[in-house]
């Protein structure tokens, strides 16, 4: 067990830039999760504490000790691939055990400790197979099983659940979180799979282009994402984002056709905002109810446990996620009921968030 | 293309390249550097001075008439036998790859020849064609004298051309069936739903598609003839009859090693060296061409 | 696909039956005229039939031709050339493929330059390397002043002489250096996933023992087909064996065909010499029947 301090750290390919000073404290034994979309740097940020990347600038200490120099080997970490990156000409245990047999460790002891971890794993039967052999979720595990055996300090994933489907990928999940609990090893875990990250992490860490967004629990990073990125990232269906300005006494939204009366808290009038609301935050109501948007229906899609209906308001887009037994017609009209606390906040010009206006009416007149 | 993942310690790397590189400085580059020396000097076999000549070597080759007999020669047995080998098997293949009954049997059997020494079946050629025994012996039996490679040039060249044809067809074959069956079977299936039929579906489907293995193996075939053609010289003609088949390598051979003359036998050298050289860019280049058809 | 053809298809039948009798008659002939005694040999037309001399045919051929150390020579030269294509090929390419040093590029082009370097364009300087292989590295010493200066500070006077004619090494070494090779390892390397890599270096694996424990065994159908071919190649070599052969005991069955060719003169001995002709005929013919698969393979991947 140990911890990973990550101070600044950057990563350059020739001329670009991959990774901007990136700064992250990780207790040990947590289970971190970086969560970002395809392309942000995730995996070059967790190769970094692998060793498999050079870092081009800052820190990485692992326990205290700077590893910035130490190969992959030298760092105590074992890695799950995305591909589970087998070695094909090897039988499942000799896959498990491969980096045992390279450090020198006797193949009576090997013999053991194979066995063990594939009694673990429930792969006993699976061990003289070749990974062409296997299926997806056994291959998986079979991963899992080659980075257990070392004991190491610190276990990387990148991305390992997928290419498993559906069913597979939510067993794998918590067994991933039960093995956690028994080995309590320090864990960094990365995904671009927004309820993989939920379900998994003690904290969450979302990237975007190369720079960390926010870091926070995953009740935390849902409630009060910290950008309009974080915002719209996390969450499905995406949060509902209406462009607005700053007035005397509140907020011009939707190119003016609608006003939000609210306290300006001291932002500059003709202020760009975006006001973000979650659509299952939104409440349905008759349409003309007071203090209810009017909005028109555009389609319905039915999820069988709840639907998403998207409207038109004023020309723009909007959804609402409801678990209610409604089925508007579309091209009804409707009303839409949202609550002062459920409104998120972002300058447009920075994205952050912005907690310095309070919505005065209880129920603005929208 | 490179690797992302590298090992760092680089001087370890290098050394799994030394072996090689030993091999070719001693046996490649060394020898072509001594030809290219040699061809601009005179000297004695073994020791001796050398004397600086310059381009003279070359200049009394390109004026032996007996040099120009050889290119000739050479051309004309590149020429026959790269047509005859490539045509017959682009038919062959052509064939095989329609997959009627029997295809399979005839996919193991006629790259057989390839694998045969061409010396071999030098010898085995000259029994056969041989103008007393053999078979074309029963055409001298109703037209006396009408084949003699022993003492007719022409014979003598269709001889060593038949014998080298043989052997690369199995060859030919091997690539334009690998090309063949390279197209995508949809291709074909999607001229065929067109109302597309066999022959108009091999030239305007599959023979545009592998245009670009014709080119590469005309390259190499003419590059083979030669190279591969000495064995077959050496044991069918020895270069005669009155050097009619006195093709470039086996001229460059009896001079050095026969004639002792170690100055010419390097001009000829460099020269033949220069033909490969643009025969050999000229196919890389066409192998990046290659690369855009797929 | 439905497809009604019957005359195509049947030219089809008739064009193939004909290129394979093309392709086994000589096979076929060969056989077939081994088995006569010297009469029938030279009948015109040869009888089709086999004749009953066949055993005695090859029995003389064997004796006259010295075939038995000759193919065993055969034999030799062409596992040491092919174990060492495979072997230094693989090699260089792990070299190329998996480190970063300067250099890197300069080594694959003067590997690709060989190619433009056959045998046959450089046959007597390399006759004269051959015959004392230490000389180019005799003419560097003499010529940067090296020979010299060690004389003058150790009064040794630097005489390097090693001479292969006549011998394994000779037949197999300057054979051995592959460009195709190398660059067969090369692209097939470069499809060997980055992930396996990485997953071995964070086994602990160093360099070596990539190489060794995953590499190597990856490329196991690779070293098969480049095994095949090379083999093949290095059995039919004519020229070279021909020429630092100059005494009989390291010549090979290939170059021993010349001693079969029936003199001028006299009846000739064709039974005999196509009983030879099958002789040396026969290893490559089983190879390429036994390893077909790795034979086409490896042809078409070496010419790429
Ligand atoms: N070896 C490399 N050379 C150049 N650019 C790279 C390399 N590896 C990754 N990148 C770039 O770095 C960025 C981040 O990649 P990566 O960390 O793999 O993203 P992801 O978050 O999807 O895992 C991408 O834009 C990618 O194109
Ligand atoms: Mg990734």
């Amino acid at each position: 067990m140990a911890s990973i301090t990550i101070r600044d750290a950057k990563k350059s390919y020739a001329k670009m830039q991959v990774v901007h000073g990136v700064d992250l404290e990780i207790a040990s034994g947590e289970f971190v999760v970086i969560l970002g979309p395809s392309g942000c740097g995730k995996s070059t940020l967790l190769r970094m504490i692998a060793g498999l990347e050079e870092i081009s600038g800052g820190e990485i200490a692992i326990d205290g000790t700077v590893v910035n120099k130490l190969e992959p080997r030298e760092r105590g970490c074992a890695m799950v691939f995305q591909n589970y990156a087998l070695y094909p000409h090897m039988s499942v245990a000799q896959n498990i055990g491969y980096s045992l047999k390279v450090a020198g460790v006797p193949a009576a002891e090997r013999t053991q400790r194979i066995q063990a971890v594939a009694r673990t794993l429930e792969l006993e039967h699976l061990l003289d197979r070749k990974p062409m052999a296997l299926s997806g979720g056994q291959r998986q595990r079979v991963a899992m099983g080659r980075a257990m055996i070392r004991e190491p300090k610190v276990f990387l994933f990148d991305e390992p659940l997928s290419n498993l489907d559906a069913k597979l990928r939510v067993q794998m999940r918590s067994e991933i979180r039960k093995l956690h609990r028994r080995l309590n090893a320090t864990s960094v875990f990365v995904t671009h799979d927004q309820v993989e990250a939920m379900t998994l992490a003690d904290r969450l860490v979302v990237m975007n282009g190369g720079r960390v967004e926010q870091v926070g629990t995953p009740a935390e990073i849902y409630s009060r994402p910290a950008t309009r990125f974080v915002a719209t990232f996390v969450g499905a269906p995406a949060m509902n984002i209406l462009e607005g300005t700053v007035e005397l006494d509140g907020l011009s939204l939707l190119g003016g056709s609608r006003r939000l009366a609210m306290a300006r808290a001291g932002l500059p009038v003709g202020t760009k905002v975006a006001m973000g609301i979650r659509p299952e935050a939104v409440r349905l109501v008759a349409p003309g109810t007071a203090g209810a948007l009017k909005a028109t229906v555009d389609l319905v899609e039915e999820l069988g446990a709840g639907r998403v209906i998207y409207v038109d308001l004023d020309g723009a887009p909007f959804s609402v996620m409801t678990s209610e037994a409604v089925h508007p017609e579309p091209g009804s009209a409707v009303g839409l009921k949202i609550l002062p606390e459920d409104m998120h906040f972002f300058s447009s010009e920075t994205g952050g968030r912005l907690d310095v206006f309070k919505v005065s009416v209880p129920e603005p007149a929208l | 293309m490179e690797k992302r993942v590298t090992f760092s310690r680089w001087t370890i790397g290098i050394l799994f390249a030394v072996p090689q590189l030993l091999l070719i400085f001693t046996f490649f580059y060394w020898p072509a550097g001594q030809a290219v020396y040699w061809s601009l000097t005179l000297q004695q076999p073994w020791g001796g001075g050398n004397i600086w000549v310059g381009l003279d070597n070359f200049r009394s080759i390109l004026s032996s008439a007996d040099y120009w007999n050889s290119i000739t020669a050479s051309l004309v047995f590149a020429g026959i036998s790269t047509g005859l080998a490539m045509f017959i098997a682009l038919v062959l293949a052509a064939l095989t790859d329609r997959q009627l009954t029997g295809s399979r049997f005839y996919r193991v059997v006629l790259i057989w020849p390839y694998g045969i020494a061409a010396p071999a079946l030098a010898l085995a050629f000259r029994f056969i064609l041989a103008p007393e025994a053999g078979f074309l012996a029963v055409v001298n039996r109703m037209w006396p004298g009408i084949w003699d490679p022993g003492l007719d040039g022409a014979d003598a060249m269709a001889s060593i051309i038949a014998a080298f044809s043989w052997k690369y067809v199995g060859y030919n074959f091997i690539f334009f069936l690998a090309a063949f069956q390279a197209i995508p079977r949809s291709l074909i299936e999607a001229a065929a739903m067109d109302g597309s039929g066999v022959i108009r579906r091999f030239w305007d489907i599959q023979f545009p598609l592998i245009t670009p293995t014709i080119f590469f193996l005309l390259v190499i075939n003419i590059t083979e003839s030669f190279q591969d053609s000495f064995g077959i010289v050496d044991i069918m003609t020895s270069g005669g009859p009155a050097n009619a088949t006195n093709l470039m390598v086996y001229k460059i051979y009896s001079d050095g090693f026969k004639g002792l003359d170690y100055s010419g036998a390097a001009a000829q050298s460099i020269i033949l060296m220069l033909l490969i050289i643009v025969l050999t860019i000229f196919q890389f280049r066409f192998i990046e061409r290659r690369v855009h058809y797929r | 696909m439905v497809e009604r053809t019957p005359i195509l298809n049947f030219v089809t039948h008739v064009i193939l039956f004909l290129g394979f009798l093309m392709a086994v008659a000589p096979f076929v002939i060969v056989a077939i005229a081994s088995s006569h005694n010297l009469k029938d040999v030279n009948d015109v037309p040869m009888p089709l039939l086999p004749g009953s001399d066949f055993w005695i045919n090859i029995k003389t051929a064997w004796t006259t031709a010295d075939l038995g150390p000759k193919l065993l020579n055969s034999f030799i030269m062409a596992t040491g050339v092919a174990a060492g294509k495979v072997i230094i090929s693989a090699l260089t390419a792990f070299s190329i493929v998996y480190f970063r040093y300067p250099g890197r590029t300069f080594i694959f082009w003067l590997i690709f330059v060989t190619l433009m370097l056959p045998l046959e364009v450089r046959i007597v300087p390399t006759y004269a390397v051959v015959a004392n292989v230490l000389s180019p590295y005799q003419a560097i010493l003499d010529v940067t002043g090296l020979s010299w200066l060690i004389e003058k500070v150790s009064g040794v006077q630097v005489s390097l002489s090693l001479g292969l004619l006549n011998s394994y090494s000779g037949l197999i070494l300057p054979l051995i250096a592959t460009a195709t090779g190398t660059f067969l390892y090369r692209q097939f390397f470069l499809t060997v996933p980055d992930e396996l890599t990485e997953a071995a270096r964070m086994d602990g694996a160093g360099a070596l023992r990539f190489f060794i424990d995953i590499l190597l065994p990856l490329s196991r159908n690779n070293m098969a087909a480049l095994g095949t071919i090379m083999f093949l190649w290095a059995w039919n070599q004519y020229l070279w064996p021909l020429l630092i052969t100059t005494d009989q005991s390291h010549a090979t069955a290939v170059t021993e065909l010349k001693q079969l060719i029936p003199n001028v003169g006299g009846i000739p001995e064709w039974n005999i010499a196509m009983a030879g002709t099958l002789i040396v005929m026969l290893p490559p013919l089983i190879v390429v029947v036994a390893m077909q698969r790795w034979f086409v393979r490896g042809l078409i991947a070496t010419e790429k």
